[in-house]
């Protein structure tokens, strides 16, 4: 019960700031100094097109009401149409979402692939020379903002090596030529992680390792690797599921940048060249969305904990 | 204050760290003055060069002096991190202290502002104020400030709600002290430990956003240059020379690193209960 009602509030806060959020979104045009629809649309834009967008978005209309008409659009789904080519944004952003998605998971893949392993090792030999080195090493990479490795990554293995095609996504190339492409833009992402993950998952597993039921196991004769993986690890995970849950949000701000500067078509590039030709409509349904992933990202996270360990939804009951 | 970064000192990678962390700040102190040449100043004969004599660590695609133009970014870099930091800081400690005190109904409207805030990644949320009223390192200090206001908010209530009923706070009240002669005088010296260690951690938190900002177009506007504005047109160039990347890659590394290393050194000099990890 304590557990359905946790859910519950928890849905309602992620509601509640889901709502501020786009309170905020929305607030922010209000701010804006002289007319509204004159700064939307641009210094170029002709009297009769101000006219025409004010009326269309209502901007004679009273506050309160211009934000109702503005959540209950959001809420249908509904983001406005671009200032520059009249085509409804949600479409636009549907167009790129699946390359942004698919850049910010591979680097999650990738950073769990190895930061995973990498940790496990380190948590079962403290103190030996992987441990040691890969504390150093992920230190730098999570210092190192992510734009950096990008343009270093760049720099190395596509201008100078010449290994990996430079830019786009070939849309209509092979599985093999649009994951040659998705290689470093991802490894840019994902390099800071797999340091993070690993330092993160060697803690908690130390932890976990040191606890009776452990000791139990090993008592019994079960096989260091079966403990490790089997039994230690899913408990052990809560505090990385937690970080990379919080990470998405970084995440998704650093896939902005990995699309930039590898040219990859994105919500990254789709506000990068909104902000530049200034259809603020664009950067704002662009915001939401990066927005209500992130925070239902974290919603998701929160809920798995009672699945990772089950002694979470047991204390939730009593 | 000697003690504790004497303990800093004495960890090796406090030490990188700070001495890292020195020669930044020299660079940004001392570094516009020292340069040889204006950071702004054209020489399009003397573009794309190499490393010189004449030119330390080369010129860019406009034949600005690196060196010159980098030491600028350095100065434009700590002056956002540090007033940055500082109105988070004050502002954040200040509401998590009125959350902490004030009713329950008022603590949870702080704490909703807090998670709204949150629930915008930095970068996203700096984006879309841009958009809206231009760039500016005034917006890029108020954005950022914003966005982290939450972070030191979050930990000055939780440090108070510990300290709220603790002895000594009760006996200042029972002796009659003002609350705000509490608060200033108690209260703040014993929860600045770990909102300071916090403040150093965002240090390069901040020196990233504003280079990723000025990357993009939409922080420190041109022709100013910030370590951001650097990368992005050596990036434009690297085609043709692979200096300007290499300086203004190579400097945001050394400072994030820094930056990063003595921030971890001193949360275990001052507090080592903050550690998270091992």
């Amino acid at each position: 019960m304590r557990l359905l009602r946790r859910i519950g509030s928890r849905l309602a806060t992620t509601a509640l700031v889901l709502v501020g959020a786009v309170a905020l979104v929305f607030a922010l045009t209000l701010v804006i100094p002289g007319n509204p629809a004159q700064v939307l649309l641009g210094p170029r834009a002709t009297p009769e097109a101000v006219q025409a967008f004010s009326q269309a978005m209502g901007l004679d209309r009273p506050v309160a009401e211009r934000f109702a008409l503005f959540l209950w659009n959001v809420l249908r789904g509904d983001l406005g149409n671009d200032v520059v080519s009249g085509r409804p944004i949600v479409t636009m952003v549907a167009e790129v979402l699946p390359y942004t998605v698919s850049l910010t998971l591979s680097a999650i893949g990738l950073a769990i692939l190895f930061g995973v392993p990498l940790g496990c090792y380190a948590a079962t030999h403290p103190g030996s020379l992987i441990d040691r080195v890969a504390a150093a090493v992920s230190i730098g990479f999570i210092a190192i903002p992510n734009f950096v490795v990008a343009i270093l990554l760049l720099m190395v293995f596509s201008v100078w090596l010449d290994w990996f095609p430079v830019l786009g996504v070939s849309r209509s190339g092979t599985l093999g030529d649009q994951l040659a492409r998705l290689a470093l833009p991802a490894l840019s992402l994902a390099l800071g992680w797999i340091g993070y993950i690993a330092r993160l998952l060697r803690a908690s597993l130390l932890d976990v390792l040191g606890e009776a039921h452990i000791r139990t196991l090993r008592a019994y004769g079960v096989a260091e690797r079966v403990i490790v993986y089997k039994y230690a690890l899913k408990p052990a995970a809560i505090p990385t599921v937690a970080v990379l849950g919080l990470g998405v949000g970084r995440l998704l701000g650093g896939a902005i940048f990995a699309e930039i500067v590898f040219a990859r078509p994105g919500i990254g590039t789709l506000v990068y060249d909104a902000i530049a030709s200034r259809n603020y409509p664009v950067v704002q349904a662009c915001v939401l969305v990066v927005v209500g992933l992130f925070t239902l990202t974290n919603l998701l996270v929160d809920l798995s904990y009672a699945w990772l360990d089950p002694r979470i939804a047991k204390a939730e009951d009593r | 204050m000697r003690a504790v970064f004497g303990r800093v000192w004495r960890q090796p990678v406090g030490r990188f760290g700070l001495l890292l962390v020195v020669a930044v700040l020299l660079l940004g102190v001392i570094g516009p003055p020292l340069a040889p040449y204006d950071p702004n100043k054209l020489n399009i004969l003397a573009r794309f060069g190499a490393p010189s004599a004449a030119h330390w660590l080369g010129t860019d695609h406009l034949g600005r002096d690196l060196f010159s133009r980098m030491a600028d970014g350095g100065r434009v870099a700590l002056l956002v991190a540090l007033s940055t930091i500082a109105i988070a800081l004050a502002v954040g400690t200040l509401l998590g202290i009125a959350a902490a005190y004030a009713s329950p109904w008022g603590e949870r409207a702080i704490l909703v502002v807090f998670d709204i805030v949150s629930a915008f990644p930095t970068l996203v949320f700096a984006l879309a104020v841009v958009a809206l009223l231009g760039p500016g390192l005034d917006k890029v200090i108020l954005i950022v400030a914003i966005t982290l206001t939450p972070h030191f908010g979050r930990v000055a209530r939780a440090q108070t709600l510990s300290l709220r009923n603790s002895p000594f706070l009760e006996a200042e009240r029972v002796l009659g002290a003002q609350p705000w002669r509490i608060t200033a005088h108690h209260l703040v010296p014993n929860i600045l430990g770990p909102l300071v260690v916090l403040a150093s951690m965002d240090i390069p938190v901040v020196i990233t956003i504003e280079a990723g900002l000025s990357f993009l177009g939409v922080g420190v506007p041109p022709p100013r240059a910030s370590w951001g504005t650097l990368l992005h047109d050596g990036y434009t160039t690297l085609s043709q020379s692979p200096w300007p990347v290499i300086v203004a890659a190579g400097m945001l590394t050394l400072a994030t690193l820094g930056f990063t290393l003595f921030g971890e050194a001193l949360r275990d000099a001052i507090d080592p209960k903050l550690r998270v990890e091992p």
